[in-house]
C-alpha cells in the first residue's frame, strides 16, 4: 500500500461508497454533535418527511450558542432575557425528547460548549469522523479525528442516514518546528499560521499540523490550534494521536474501558501519516520566532506581533474598510491602545489551561477601572474544576465577571454583547464586523494577552507581567 | 426543489473580499427556528442604521438593485461560520447566484443544497463584473458557462452531482437514502 496521510486513512475507513467523477463519496459519520441554533430546521425536515433520527446513539446534543451565562438565568428563577433564544432552547428540549437524542440541557452538570464537552467526556476519539452544524467542529481534529462543520441541510442528512455526500478535500501539511517562547501560546501559534497562509489559504484542504512543536503541545493547546483551522478557510485540521492524546483520554467516561481500551489504543497508534506520504500543499513554520499576536482588522488574517505597528496599506479597499470600522490607522502601534471589554472564553480558549493562564496574570492584581472583564468557562465541568483550583476566587478578587458556561460573547446572540464602538480584547476566534455585537470592535488574542490587557486597561504584552 | 437551468439577470456588486457569514446575516438573527423571512436581515449591519432605517448609500437600498438576481462579490465570499441562514437569507431576498473568484467551502455546499448557484470565475471576468455593476449576465447551468453582455462567455466549474440535482430539481437526500443498504452493510462490517 502506498504511503498515506492521517487524513487519507481516516477518510478511507469511512467511505461507504467511493466517489466517482459523477457522484461524491458516501462518508459515514461516527459522531454527530448537535446544538440549538443550526438544528431546528433539520428536525422540521425530518418531521415533514416522517423520518426518525437513524442513529440517536451516535448523536449528542447540548445547548451553548443562545444560552445565557448569568447564573440566575441558568439556575435561578430569572427567565432567559432573549425571548427568541429561550424559544430555541425549549425547541431543542422538545426535539431531543421526540427523536430520542441524549441532551445535556440547561442545568445539566455536563453542559457546555459542544466542542468542549465532547472531548471532555471522551466522546471525541482518534480516527472518528465527527460533524456538527458549527464550523468550529474542526476542534476535534486535535485527536486525529476528521471533524468538520456542516450546514443545516446536511445536519438533516446525518440525522436521516448517519452519512454525508462528500468530495474528498486535498491535504495540506503545516510543518511547525521549534519551541514556543515563554508567554507565547497555542493561540499565538495559530494566529501566526493564519497570518501566513491567509483566511482562504486552506480552502478545499484538510490541514495536518505536524512537527516537533505540535508534539510538545498539550491536548488543550492542540484543540486551540485545530479550532481555528476554519479561520484559514480549511475544511478541517488534524493532529496525529500520540501518548499525549492517549493520556488525556484514558479514564474519560465514554472511552473504551479495560481490555477494550488497549485494543483501541493499538488501533489509534496506526493513525499517523506514513513516512513519505504526499501532501497537496505545505507550509513551514518556525515556532521559535513567534511572538504574542493580536489582530488589528476585521478578519483573523489581519494579525501581527503585539509589538508591531499596523502595516500601512492605504488604498487597499479591504484594509481601508477595516481601519475605518476599527478606528485605527496604518502605522499606529497596537501596544497601549485603550480597552473597554475583555472576554476570556469560547471554544477556542475556554478550557482549564486557558483559565489557568489568565489566573497567572490576574492573581493579586485588579482589572483596570472602567474595563469589563468577562470570564466564561467552556463547560460546567471546567467551571467546577476552576473553582476547586481557586481560580474562581482569583477572578472575582481581580474584579472579573465570572459566569456559567456557553459561547457567550464570542457571538452576540445570547445577551452577552459588546456595545457599538467599544474595543473588545477577546480570546475568541472571529473579529468580523459586528461579531460580538453591532459595531463592536474585536481584537483576537491569547488568554495571557487578554488578562494582561484587562489589568493595564490598554493593549499590553503579557510577557511584562509574567 | 424547482429545477434550475439558467439565470439571466442584472447584477448587484458588493466588491469587498472576504465577506463573512456574519456580514451576510449577523448571529443575533440566528435565534430563528425556521428558514423563512431572512431576506430582510440580509447584510443587516451594512444595510440599516441602528434605528432600523435603511442606509441610503448601501447598494441593496438603491433603486437599481431592485430585481437583481445575481450578486457579484470580491474574493473568498461566505467565509466564516457554517450557518445555512446565509444562503437562506440571500435566496429569500431574491438572489439566485453569487459570483466571485473564490467561495468558501461550507457556504458553497450550503448554497448548492438550496438552489443558490455559487459561481467561481477567473480574475479577469471577476474584475469586469466588479467594474460593471448592473450588467446583464446570463448563467447557463446546463453548459456551465457565464456570458457577459460583451458577448464574452466563460466556463465555470460546479460539482457534477450537485449540478445534476439542480438541473433536475432533485433533493440529495433522496440519493443518500437510496444508499441505506450500503450504509447498513458498512455498519455491520465494522462491528
Amino acid at each position: 500500500m502506498p504511503a498515506r496521510t492521517l487524513f487519507d486513512k481516516v477518510w478511507a475507513a469511512h467511505e461507504v461508497v467511493a466517489e466517482t467523477p459523477d457522484t461524491p463519496a458516501v462518508l459515514y459519520v461516527d459522531l454527530h454533535l448537535v446544538h440549538e441554533v443550526t438544528t431546528p430546521q433539520a428536525f422540521s425536515m425530518l418531521r415533514s418527511l416522517g423520518l426518525r433520527v437513524r442513529r440517536p446513539d451516535r448523536t449528542l446534543a447540548t445547548m451553548d450558542h443562545s444560552t445565557p451565562t448569568h447564573t440566575e438565568q441558568v439556575f435561578g428563577s430569572v427567565p432567559i432575557k432573549v425571548d427568541a433564544a429561550a424559544r430555541q432552547v425549549r425547541q431543542l428540549e422538545q426535539n431531543a425528547a421526540e427523536f430520542g437524542i441524549e441532551l445535556f440541557g440547561m442545568r445539566d452538570a455536563r453542559r457546555g460548549i459542544v466542542h468542549i464537552i465532547s472531548p471532555e467526556l471522551g466522546c471525541t476519539q482518534p480516527g472518528m469522523t465527527i460533524v456538527c452544524g458549527d464550523s468550529h467542529a474542526s476542534t476535534h481534529g486535535a485527536f486525529g479525528a476528521l471533524a468538520f462543520g456542516i450546514g443545516t441541510t446536511e445536519v438533516g442528512h446525518v440525522f436521516a442516514t448517519q452519512a454525508l455526500l462528500q468530495r474528498k478535500p486535498k491535504s495540506f501539511a503545516v510543518n511547525i518546528e521549534g519551541q514556543l517562547s515563554p508567554g507565547v501560546s497555542a493561540k499565538d501559534l495559530i494566529l501566526s499560521i493564519i497570518g501566513k497562509i491567509g483566511v482562504s489559504g486552506g480552502t478545499g484542504h484538510v490541514l495536518e499540523y505536524r512537527g516537533s512543536t505540535v508534539r510538545s503541545l498539550s491536548m488543550e493547546e492542540r484543540m486551540t490550534v485545530c479550532n481555528m483551522s476554519i479561520e484559514a478557510g480549511a475544511r478541517a485540521g488534524m493532529i496525529g494521536p500520540d501518548e499525549v492524546t492517549f493520556d488525556y483520554l484514558k479514564g474519560k467516561p465514554r472511552v473504551p474501558q479495560g481490555k477494550a481500551w488497549d485494543v483501541a489504543v493499538a488501533r489509534w497508534r496506526t493513525l499517523v501519516t506514513d513516512p513519505g506520504a504526499r501532501f497537496d500543499a505545505s507550509v513551514d513554520i518556525d515556532a521559535t520566532t513567534i511572538e504574542p499576536m493580536i489582530t488589528y482588522g476585521t478578519n483573523p488574517g489581519m494579525v501581527l506581533p503585539i509589538g508591531s505597528a499596523i502595516p500601512d496599506k492605504k488604498g487597499d479597499a479591504v484594509f481601508d474598510q477595516a481601519m475605518h470600522y476599527m478606528g485605527f490607522h496604518g502605522g499606529e502601534s497596537m501596544l497601549g491602545k485603550p480597552v473597554n471589554v475583555v472576554f476570556i472564553g469560547s471554544c477556542t480558549n475556554g478550557r482549564l489551561e486557558d483559565l489557568q493562564a489568565a489566573a497567572q496574570i490576574l492573581k493579586g492584581r485588579k482589572v483596570a477601572p472602567g474595563v469589563h472583564l468577562l470570564i466564561v468557562p467552556g463547560s460546567q465541568q471546567i467551571k467546577q474544576e476552576a473553582e476547586a483550583a481557586g481560580l474562581g476566587d482569583i477572578f472575582k478578587a481581580a474584579g472579573a465577571d465570572w459566569r456559567e458556561s456557553g459561547c457567550s460573547m464570542c457571538l452576540g446572540m445570547n445577551g452577552d454583547t459588546v456595545a457599538a464602538g467599544q474595543y473588545s480584547i477577546s480570546t475568541s476566534n472571529r473579529n468580523f464586523e459586528g461579531r460580538q455585537g453591532k459595531g463592536a470592535r474585536t481584537l483576537l488574542v491569547s488568554p495571557l494577552t487578554a488578562a494582561a490587557s484587562a489589568v493595564a486597561g490598554r493593549i499590553s504584552d503579557p510577557r511584562e507581567l509574567l | 426543489m424547482q429545477p434550475i437551468k439558467r439565470i439571466a439577470s442584472k447584477t448587484v456588486v458588493i466588491a469587498s473580499s472576504d465577506i463573512d457569514t456574519d456580514q451576510i446575516i449577523p448571529a443575533r438573527f440566528l435565534t430563528t427556528t425556521t428558514k423563512e423571512g431572512l431576506g430582510k436581515q440580509l447584510f443587516a449591519d451594512w444595510r440599516y442604521h441602528s434605528d432600523g432605517s435603511p442606509k441610503a448609500e448601501f447598494v441593496l437600498n438603491r433603486p437599481e438593485a431592485r430585481g437583481a438576481e445575481i450578486l457579484v462579490a470580491g474574493r473568498n465570499f461566505g467565509c466564516g461560520s457554517s450557518r445555512e441562514h446565509a444562503p437562506w437569507a440571500l435566496l429569500d431576498y431574491g438572489f439566485r447566484a453569487v459570483v466571485s473568484t473564490a467561495i468558501a467551502d461550507i457556504f458553497c455546499g450550503n448554497s448548492l443544497k438550496n438552489g443558490l448557484l455559487p459561481i467561481v470565475v477567473d480574475e479577469q471576468t471577476s474584475q469586469w463584473l466588479l467594474h460593471h455593476p448592473g450588467a446583464q449576465v446570463d448563467i447557463d447551468l446546463e453548459s456551465m458557462r457565464l456570458k457577459l453582455p460583451t458577448g464574452t462567455s466563460v466556463a465555470f466549474p460546479i460539482e457534477p452531482f450537485a449540478r445534476h440535482c439542480l438541473l433536475n430539481g432533485l433533493d440529495e437526500l433522496g440519493y443518500l437514502r437510496a444508499k441505506l443498504n450500503d450504509i447498513e452493510r458498512f455498519e455491520a462490517a465494522r462491528v
